[in-house]
């Protein structure tokens, strides 16, 4: 392999394990806090993808706006999942929770079959973002740089909520007591709601810049991407912010690499991730930078 | 004063509490003893708002609270040292200190409060920025008192704030009790060292599988034969 053609790689690598590493904050956040694995949270990223398009194909609207009513909308959804689907099982075993979860999985995707079809529809393109750039022999587009860049700035925002803001003190106080941060006086259900419009406005902003790089929205374009996710946070050590960034990259790395430099195996690309998965349970189920608590399921 | 009328709590599918009344005037050390599983964090509990029962009242200050969240319990001016002390771990001390405080809403009250906690408590100045996982026990302990105290509650709970101690700290502890008292707070007390309690105590309620058995001042109990008998190991 020519060094143009591992950068060309590399930054695809890049774009990749960004984008897994934002969708893989939604579910270590809520896991983190509820002890909930949020299936659907694969399709609230897809869902981002669509209100993007209808914003631009059907309200006319510019792309920045468009992409902000998005975000806010998918925070909104995320929200309302919580407060319809979880927040009435609180009290009820995890798994009726788990299960509640797999059913809005469902639900989501369905209604989009029902309401968009399943025809792939095509993603607006954003010119200045995907017209390829060229360096010699090297061909990047520019949402490449794009895609890490903001990732960047959404981790350093959610960072700073996380360790500089009374709100995201609550939630490291919750994801490990949830009984003690009550009796503090913090208005628990508050914060959960806040965790939920946070990991899903995270997962919008990777369904809007996933959808620019593979352009075609359809109902279950959320799926693949959301269980890699969830891998990317079990193997960073699911609950930590911080783990699901580095397991999301490393997945990302790890999917785009071995196919470059394999290319026999890049029928087996999906497959990775599950072997991968099945090795980190094996060798160390709390992941790279997982705490060891003991009231994990 | 907190008034506590014939309150039930199943948990569990357990009685848990079968009926108690109890009274704790403002200004005083109120003190709950018992043996293990007599129902005694399960009443400071159902009064900090964790637990909801449906038989008795609770009555704070003259407004019923039974059903009122935590969050606004607290707000009432009714704070709870939970049992085993139940320090965030992985936060530092200053950041316990500040969720204690968490409901105060502007930034100078709450450095005011954690100014007072640093005044109390010297020793979580020194190691305001060490993780609340790495102190010893008794400093977990200063630590989980000087949290309820944030929100600058009149009644403070303390459920066994003195298990697991060594002896010399055990003293400690019930000095600091004696010293938050004359601070002003009201303070209900439960406690398994019962010697301790009922001397720190103006007044004492023993509970015996749910319910009350015994009442008196703490002298009267400290000298009442069947409580020596049975927890001061006469």
């Amino acid at each position: 392999m020519t060094l143009d053609m591992f950068i060309q790689h590399f930054f695809n690598a890049l774009t990749l394990g960004s984008l897994y590493g934002l969708i893989a904050i939604g579910y270590t956040m809520v896991y983190g806090i509820l002890r909930l694995i949020n299936f659907a949270h694969g399709d609230i990223f897809m869902i981002s993808a669509y209100f993007v398009f209808l914003g631009i194909t059907v309200l006319n609207l510019p792309w920045i706006p468009a992409v902000f009513i998005s975000i806010a909308a998918t925070a909104l959804l995320g929200v309302l999942t919580d407060r319809i689907a979880y927040r009435p099982l609180r009290e009820a075993p995890r798994i009726s929770a788990l299960i509640s979860a797999i059913g809005v999985s469902f639900f989501i995707e369905n209604i989009c079959l029902v309401l968009f079809t399943g025809v792939p529809k095509p993603m607006p393109r954003l010119e200045a973002l995907v017209t390829v750039m060229e360096f010699g022999n090297i061909r990047i587009l520019p949402l490449a740089i794009f895609v890490p860049v903001m990732t960047t700035i959404l981790i350093a925002g959610l960072l700073w909520v996380l360790y500089k803001t009374p709100p995201g003190l609550a939630m490291r106080a919750i994801s490990r007591d949830i009984e003690t941060t009550r009796l503090m006086g913090v208005k628990v259900d508050r914060i959960i709601a806040l965790t939920f419009a946070i990991g899903s406005a995270l997962a919008a902003a990777a369904g809007i810049m996933w959808a620019l790089r593979y352009p075609q929205i359809h109902p279950f374009m959320g799926v693949f991407p959301g269980f890699k996710a969830f891998i990317a946070a079990v193997l960073g050590g699911i609950g930590s912010v911080q783990g699901a960034m580095i397991g999301g990259l490393i997945l990302g790395f790890m999917e785009i690499m071995i196919v470059a430099f394999f290319p026999g195996l890049s029928g087996y690309r999906d497959a990775f991730a599950f072997v991968l998965l099945i090795l980190i349970l094996l060798v160390k189920p709390t992941g790279l930078m997982g705490e060891n608590m003991e009231d994990k399921i | 004063m907190l008034k506590i009328e014939n309150l039930q709590v199943h948990y569990g599918g357990i009685h848990a509490i079968r009926g108690v009344s109890l009274e704790v005037p403002m200004g005083k050390i109120v003190t709950l003893i018992g043996a293990n599983g007599a129902g005694k964090s399960s009443t400071l509990r159902s009064i900090a708002g964790l637990i909801k029962s449906k038989t008795g009242s609770i009555t704070w200050k003259g407004e019923n609270i039974m059903k009122a969240l935590p969050e606004q319990i607290l707000e009432s001016g009714i704070a709870l040292c939970p049992e085993g002390r139940r320090i965030f771990p992985q936060l530092t001390v200053l950041e316990n200190l500040k969720l204690g405080g968490y409901a105060r809403k502007d930034k100078s009250s709450l450095n005011d409060a954690i100014e007072r906690a640093f005044a109390s408590f010297p020793r979580l100045k020194e190691r305001s920025w060490q993780l609340g996982g790495t102190l010893s026990g008794g400093e977990q302990q200063m630590l989980a008192l000087a949290r309820a105290l944030m929100s600058d509650p009149e009644l403070v709970m303390m459920d066994e704030p003195s298990l697991g101690l060594a002896p010399i700290l055990v003293e400690e502890v019930f000095e600091i009790i004696r010293k938050i008292n004359k601070e002003g707070k009201t303070v209900l007390l439960v406690e398994q060292n019962a010697f301790g309690a009922l001397n720190v105590a103006d007044y004492a309620y023993v509970l015996e599988v749910g319910e009350i058995s015994l009442q008196g001042t703490g002298a009267e109990l400290l000298s009442d034969n069947r409580v020596v008998s049975a927890y001061l190991g006469g």
